[in-house]
């Protein structure tokens, strides 16, 4: 009698998870058919891709594709393009985002506080391309603002979309100006949990303002700050394509610099027609990418497993 | 609670006027632009309060509305049914992910998180889409391959969790099916959760051009973001779309340069205008996305 009913339980169980599993097989069949099927597809790195013979029936090439990768110099400038603005961004990016929450943080107004955070979370709004026609209206040759007032002061007017030296320091600051009042959100949103007694226990002591933010406020954003850097180095490989595409206007005298492993993609892709070599390169980023995604996790395991992703 | 005044807080609203205004200034310069006279912008160029003012961009372009309609109309309907679809295929596999009861949670959630980790990239995953599946250069092709992502489906299970579970309970012991539950009792509850992600969804429809970049070619599938990348390749783009079916125009004589920002306004312009009223829901879904889930 007991055992009937256990298994009468079991029964509704097992009926009750077939039923909830049903629930999430459409989900799961989109991800099987964009995410999980394109994995196996990295196969095409070691075939020679011919259209007419499909993924399967081309022919294995061995390592054909990365030699003429490795071999061409370009190998190593986009992987310097790659990792050297990536870590900037997460540098820049950090220290910005959390010096505007702290800023925000002090300003009392209401209206005021309302005011910069709309201002400031606007270009997040925007696509890259919109972002383009903007810096188009700055940088363009002819009547690009910059040019104008550059040519009004007597000096010598400036080739943007030809100088590949500029757009060091110009791609971090268009990456600023779209990211930081979005990213800044986070932090803010963490310091308006910080209770208020710590601050004005430390106002009875005499703290000072930079003091109450060295030891109260920003010992509480470390954490967030930590799990932010994770984040970011495990996608380290991984270019956000609409910023160095569309800000650049694809120049190609720019590439020295602005070229990175996700533009070098597309192109060997969709312009170029290179299919075995994109295709190398991209194995290269999702493999190099995934590995620093582990050993990432890996290190913060070892140093607080609290943070850890995985 | 009261503070100090503070002569550093001085500084403090000045730095962040400044910002603020680096911020909202390329919004004014590209507006200002667009409402310039051509003739003023061919003699002195682009500057960041308009020359001459001028409406003549946005009537050249809304002389012949047909191919700005047409992508509109693409848009909107990617945004509203790519929107939908992908609300309702997540939320059917968050709900389940949230019961604690659910035996598959963890083996199923390791799936959806996995592919944040590793994914195919570009190449295969474009060969495949348009070889095999035969989607390059269809409606689908624009919203199917991202209808899930798996960001916003674990987001949407972090919301999802916050609901008491003896609401579902004492629901399944009254007779209700799991289907019930979560048509009757857990989407109404949802509601929160589903607009953030929903808005989060439709900007990103919205302002795509990449998946118009890689698979279309048909020039009744263009986006509006994407529609906007050809004109600015290719400024005869928008001539020939502006004067399609009109003889003898003199092309030096069209509005080229203010044009060219009158699309962009009208591309971003609506959106704009529209999402900064939501900002709370943004703001929401990213402080919860930024706790572990």
């Amino acid at each position: 009698m007991r055992a009937k009913k256990a298994r009468g339980m079991s029964k509704g169980q097992s009926k009750k998870n077939k039923k909830l599993l049903l629930m999430c097989s459409p989900a799961l069949i989109f991800l099987f058919l964009f995410h999980y099927i394109p994995m196996g597809g990295l196969i095409l790195a070691f075939k020679n891709f011919r259209y007419d013979k499909g993924i399967l029936g081309s022919e294995w090439c061995g390592l054909e594709n990365f030699k003429f990768f490795l071999q061409s110099d370009n190998a190593w400038r986009i992987t310097r393009n790659t990792l050297a603005f990536n870590l900037v961004f997460l540098l820049l990016g950090t220290i910005f985002s959390v010096a505007v929450a702290l800023m925000l943080n002090e300003v009392i107004s209401k209206g005021a506080r309302k005011f910069y955070q709309t201002a400031m979370f606007l270009p997040y709004f925007l696509s890259w391309v919109v972002v383009g026609y903007m810096l188009y209206a700055f940088l363009d040759q002819n009547n690009g603002i910059i040019n104008i007032l550059l040519r009004k002061m007597g000096e010598a007017e400036v080739m943007w979309y030809l100088k590949p030296g500029v757009w060091i320091f110009l791609l971090p600051l268009i990456f600023l100006w779209k990211s930081v009042g979005y990213n800044s959100v986070i932090y803010y949103a963490s310091l308006l949990s910080i209770d208020n007694s710590y601050y004005e226990a430390a106002s009875l002591d005499g703290a000072s303002a930079w003091q109450k933010i060295r030891y109260i406020t920003l010992p509480h954003l470390k954490p967030l700050i930590i799990m932010m850097t994770i984040l970011g180095i495990g996608k380290i490989f991984n270019s956000d394509f609409g910023l160095f595409f569309q800000a650049t206007m694809d120049s190609s005298a720019l590439y020295p610099v602005t070229d990175v492993l996700d533009t070098y993609v597309y192109r060997a892709l969709k312009v170029t027609g290179d299919v075995g070599m994109s295709a190398a390169v991209g194995f290269y980023q999702s493999i190099v990418g995934f590995i620093l995604v582990l050993v990432t996790n890996g290190i913060i395991r070892k140093i607080d497993k609290e943070s850890a992703m995985f | 609670m009261k503070k100090k005044k503070n002569p550093g807080r001085f500084f403090i609203h000045i730095l962040l006027i400044l910002i603020a205004v680096i911020c909202i200034i390329p919004f004014i310069a590209v507006v200002s632009i667009s409402l310039s006279d051509e003739v003023e912008i061919a003699k002195h160029g682009y500057s960041l309060l308009p020359r001459g003012f001028s409406l003549s961009a946005y009537a050249f372009i809304l002389r012949n509305p047909m191919k700005i309609l047409k992508s509109y109309l693409v848009t909107i309907l990617v945004c509203v049914i790519g929107t939908v679809l992908s609300l309702f295929i997540m939320s059917l596999c968050a709900y389940p992910l949230s019961r604690h009861d659910f035996k598959y949670r963890n083996k199923v959630s390791f799936i959806i998180f996995f592919t944040m980790l590793f994914n195919g990239g570009l190449v295969p995953t474009f060969i495949w889409v348009s070889k095999y599946l035969h989607l390059g250069n269809t409606f689908w092709v624009l919203f199917l391959p991202v209808i899930v992502s798996p960001w916003y489906l674990l987001l949407m299970r972090t919301f999802f969790q916050t609901i008491p579970y003896e609401i579902v309970e004492s629901a399944t012991i009254d007779g209700a099916t799991e289907t019930q539950v979560y048509l009757h009792l857990i989407l109404p509850l949802a509601k929160p959760a589903l607009a953030t992600v929903g808005l989060f969804t439709i900007l990103g429809f919205w302002n795509d051009w990449f998946r118009g970049l890689l698979y279309i070619e048909d020039s009744n599938l263009v986006t509006l973001q994407y529609m906007l990348y050809r004109m600015m390749g290719n400024i005869t783009e928008l001539q020939n779309a502006m004067t399609a079916g009109m003889m003898n125009i003199d092309l030096s004589t069209l509005p080229n340069e203010s044009a060219r920002m009158a699309m962009c306004v009208l591309a971003a312009g609506p959106m704009i205008f529209v999402f900064p009223f939501f900002q709370k829901y943004f703001v929401k879904g990213l402080t919860v996305g930024s706790v572990k889930g």
